[in-house]
């Protein structure tokens, strides 16, 4: 690709590019359809989708290496809009995203809301805000921003510090959704599969960095498109009639609805059954909840008492003149499974307690909004619901792997169209999955409820073989008929088995898994590079060695990068907890670190150095102050702030952030005049005799 | 570097359309949330609106919003004379 060739000339070549590549996946889906016709077995299938895929990302990797800084940091500054808004695409949906979100939704029903509008709305800061100005300023990193405009290496240092921290937070969960996809359809180990993901993701950000990262992030948002419609289109026919399931889903949000008063409604056949099973798991509540009580009065007697008192079933069973072979069964697994000791024992009726107690109440209407028992209650659930959309949307518009994207167009201009392409790539999937998970529940509340024990549909049996967290069902009040508290689905579940549901082969569970892949992989990959760029640019070459020529500038960054992806990846297959709450906590540390001094540098000419480094500590501080008083990792469970959850700490370092820049500011003198400068120059597309900062 | 009247009235214009939007912004998504119970009585397309907009219509207008601003702004740089030149 010669530099000379002219812009439109390279946007035509890359759409005949793309096409011609869409064209060649989709032959090569049918043509793995006709091989699983034609009875290749499924596990075979599974690793020529994991291999083709990786080596497709590997392949495009190679054909991009390159030797430039440009090319290496921000692919050249030539990427056009509208494959930059699909790179940004696949860049900014995780495999939280892509799997988890659907189910989330499921599960929680309007509460889950927060997350399909905070990571779309966010798109709104960053194209209004944020986009075209750092454009214009055209370096390599957020920190160069915060380096050039609030001069000093410690605004620099503290910009570097705040990205290493969310990104390496939330590259921990990409990674960890790597390893679980390709465990599942492989068979691999989940630590061998975190490894080969890590492969993939290396072969393709090492040789070419951003360049590479772009071409093959453009290629990775194709697949994972097309993976994510094709089964909810289907699904969408096969119940409506209607193609369009973003327009069908209202029809079945209806059913859906009418359903949950049936299922909730004990005076009806079917509310009645389901108040029986309810009925068996507030027994189970309270029984666990008295074993609580005994253990927190009698300690260890209490812990040794209760253990007779299993062991004593258990012989009486056996003792029985007509010995009940299941009973017999379930009783052993109780002796079993008897917590050893006060800690486990509390923990595990604890959880038991928990688990009965969502069981044993009404069903929670799909549409409703903040439910609760009282006014105060949805008052609280309004609050959290609001807070958590702004921490989000801000943290959105302040993480660093999605910001440096719009360093890589080739104008202002371009910018501006490509935060538009950008949110208009994530919109399709985003507005399709809460089609998805009323779909599904359309599905289980119709078909699934009700039905025999003796005929369970085949995807219900294949997932609950496979695994229990995911799909889990007994007959509690031993009826025959499925109740819908009988039924424990994990969120996961429901992208993971839409193909089974909706009937379509298992070629296309494989192509489901495929853009599950594509979707952890290429936000994995912009992270890593994010995180490699900070340490490799901003310390290195702008504090460390200023003078660093070229080759070395390069060879120490893809150093750096090999360092942090095997870190990364060593973290993850240490398996930390938490996942979720690490992502939430990610949105909310860039939120308070970064918006405020980001923002304030472009809008308010004011504000100045000190400013800028009060802002983001102290954004950065109350925001991780709140995290660790109240969060129960930490243990110190102090009361909230007006009831608002840990996940949701930026509503409370935002502010914090915004009085930090302005109180600093103000305090100290304004800035000088090539701050001013700067400020015009980010402000205004194209000035007649204007300073340059652009880096080449 | 010295700016113009122009220039100023160039910012003047950016500042807002960037308020009017942000406030739109913060209507669909705050607003709107803020009484999703209330609008829940109403149905739109067969939805509850309040449901409705969080799921699709607040979505919607954050992309109109997008490409409204940058279609203005993109106009507005060559109106004021401070577009780039097409080719870098």
């Amino acid at each position: 690709m010669a530099q000379a060739q002219s812009q439109s000339a390279f946007f035509n070549q890359l759409k005949k590019y793309y096409t011609f590549y869409t064209g060649g996946f989709v032959a090569f889906v049918i043509l793995l359809a006709i091989l699983e016709q034609m009875g290749v077995p499924n596990k075979i299938l599974g690793y020529i989708f994991l291999f083709a895929t990786i080596g497709l990302y590997a392949g495009i990797g190679i054909m991009s290496k390159t030797a430039d800084v440009s090319e290496y940091y921000v692919a050249g500054r030539r990427v056009p809009a509208l494959f930059n808004g699909m790179a940004t695409g696949a860049d900014w949906m995780s495999a939280a995203s892509f799997i988890g979100m659907a189910g989330t939704l499921y599960l929680t029903g309007y509460d889950g809301l927060a997350f399909v509008m905070g990571w779309t709305g966010g798109y709104c800061l960053v194209a209004l805000f944020l986009a075209p100005y750092l454009r214009k300023f055209g370096q390599f990193t957020i920190p160069d921003f915060l380096g050039a405009r609030y001069g000093g290496n410690i605004p620099r240092t503290i910009g570097v510090v705040a990205a290493i921290i969310c990104s390496f937070t939330y590259v921990i969960a990409q990674i960890y959704g790597v390893g679980i996809i390709t465990s599942r359809f492989t068979g691999l180990e989940f630590g061998v599969g975190v490894f080969v993901g890590l492969g993939g993701i290396l072969v393709c950000s090492f040789l070419g960095g951003m360049k590479a990262v772009t071409w093959t992030q453009v290629a990775q948002y194709i697949i994972l498109i097309v993976a994510y419609m094709i089964p909810v289109v289907w699904l969408s026919v096969k119940h409506t009639g209607n193609p369009v399931p973003q327009v069908a889903y209202g029809y079945a949000l209806q059913k859906v609805t009418e359903r949950e008063k049936v299922l909730n409604d004990a005076s009806t056949p079917d509310g009645a059954r389901e108040a029986e099973v309810r009925a068996i798991f507030k027994q189970r509540q309270e029984a666990a909840e008295a074993r609580l009580n005994g253990l927190k009065e009698g300690g260890a007697v209490y812990l040794v008492a209760e253990k007779q008192k299993v062991e004593q079933k258990l012989a009486d069973l056996k003792a029985a003149p007509t010995p009940d072979a299941k009973a017999i069964e379930d009783a052993e697994k109780a002796v079993k499974d008897f917590p050893a000791d006060e800690k486990t024992a509390k923990a595990a009726w604890e959880k038991t307690a928990k688990g009965a107690k969502a069981k044993a109440g009404p069903i929670k209407a799909h549409a409703e909004a903040f439910p609760g028992k009282d006014e105060k209650a949805r008052d609280v659930a309004r609050r959290n619901f609001l807070a958590l959309v702004l921490c989000l949307m801000v943290g959105t518009a302040a993480l660093p792997h999605i910001l440096m994207r719009y360093y890589t167009t080739p104008s202002v201009k371009e910018a501006r169209k490509s935060v538009f392409w950008s949110l208009f790539f994530i919109f399709l999937l985003y507005f399709t999955a809460p089609a998805l998970a009323v779909l599904v529940k359309f599905e289980v509340y119709n078909n699934l409820v009700g039905t025999s024990f003796a005929q369970l549909p085949a995807w219900v049996s294949n997932w609950a073989a496979v695994d229990k967290t995911l799909m889990a069902i007994t007959d509690m009040n031993k009826d025959g008929l499925i109740q819908l508290a009988e039924i424990t689905i994990g969120g996961d579940l429901i992208v993971l088995a839409t193909p089974e549901i909706a009937g379509l082969p298992y070629v296309i569970s494989g192509l489901v898994a495929a853009g599950g892949l594509a979707a952890a992989l290429s936000t994995a990959d912009g992270l890593l590079l994010t995180i490699a760029n900070a340490l490799s640019h901003d310390v290195y070459y702008k504090m460390i060695d200023p003078n660093a020529p070229t080759t070395r500038r390069l060879v120490v960054s893809k150093v750096l990068l090999l360092v942090v992806a095997v870190i990364a990846a060593y973290v993850t297959s240490l398996k930390p907890g938490n996942i979720l709450f690490l992502v939430g906590a990610a949105f909310s540390l860039a939120a308070s670190g970064f918006f405020p001094a980001l923002v304030m540098g472009v809008f308010w000419k004011r504000a100045n150095k000190l400013g800028a480094i009060m802002g983001m500590l102290g954004g950065l501080g109350v925001c991780m102050y709140y995290m660790v008083i109240t969060y129960d990792f930490f243990g110190i469970n102090a009361p909230l702030w007006w009831d608002i959850k840990p996940i949701a700490a930026g509503v409370f370092g935002i502010p914090a952030g915004f009085i930090g820049v302005i109180l600093g500011s103000l305090l100290t003198p304004a800035p000088g005049k090539e701050v001013q400068e700067l400020v015009d120059h980010v402000r205004y597309p194209n000035l007649e005799g204007d300073i340059k900062t652009e880096a080449a | 570097m010295q700016l113009t009247e122009r220039h100023k009235e160039y910012w003047g214009k950016n500042l807002r359309v960037t308020s009017i939007l942000l406030a739109i912004w913060f209507v669909v998504t705050y607003v709107f949330s803020y009484f999703a119970r209330e609008m829940n009585e109403i149905t739109f397309l067969g939805f509850p609106l309040g449901f409705y907009f969080g799921a699709q219509g607040s979505l919607i207008i954050y992309v109109l919003i997008i490409w409204f601003y940058a279609r203005y702004m993109n106009k507005l740089d060559q109106e004021y004379g401070v577009h780039e030149g097409e080719e870098e």
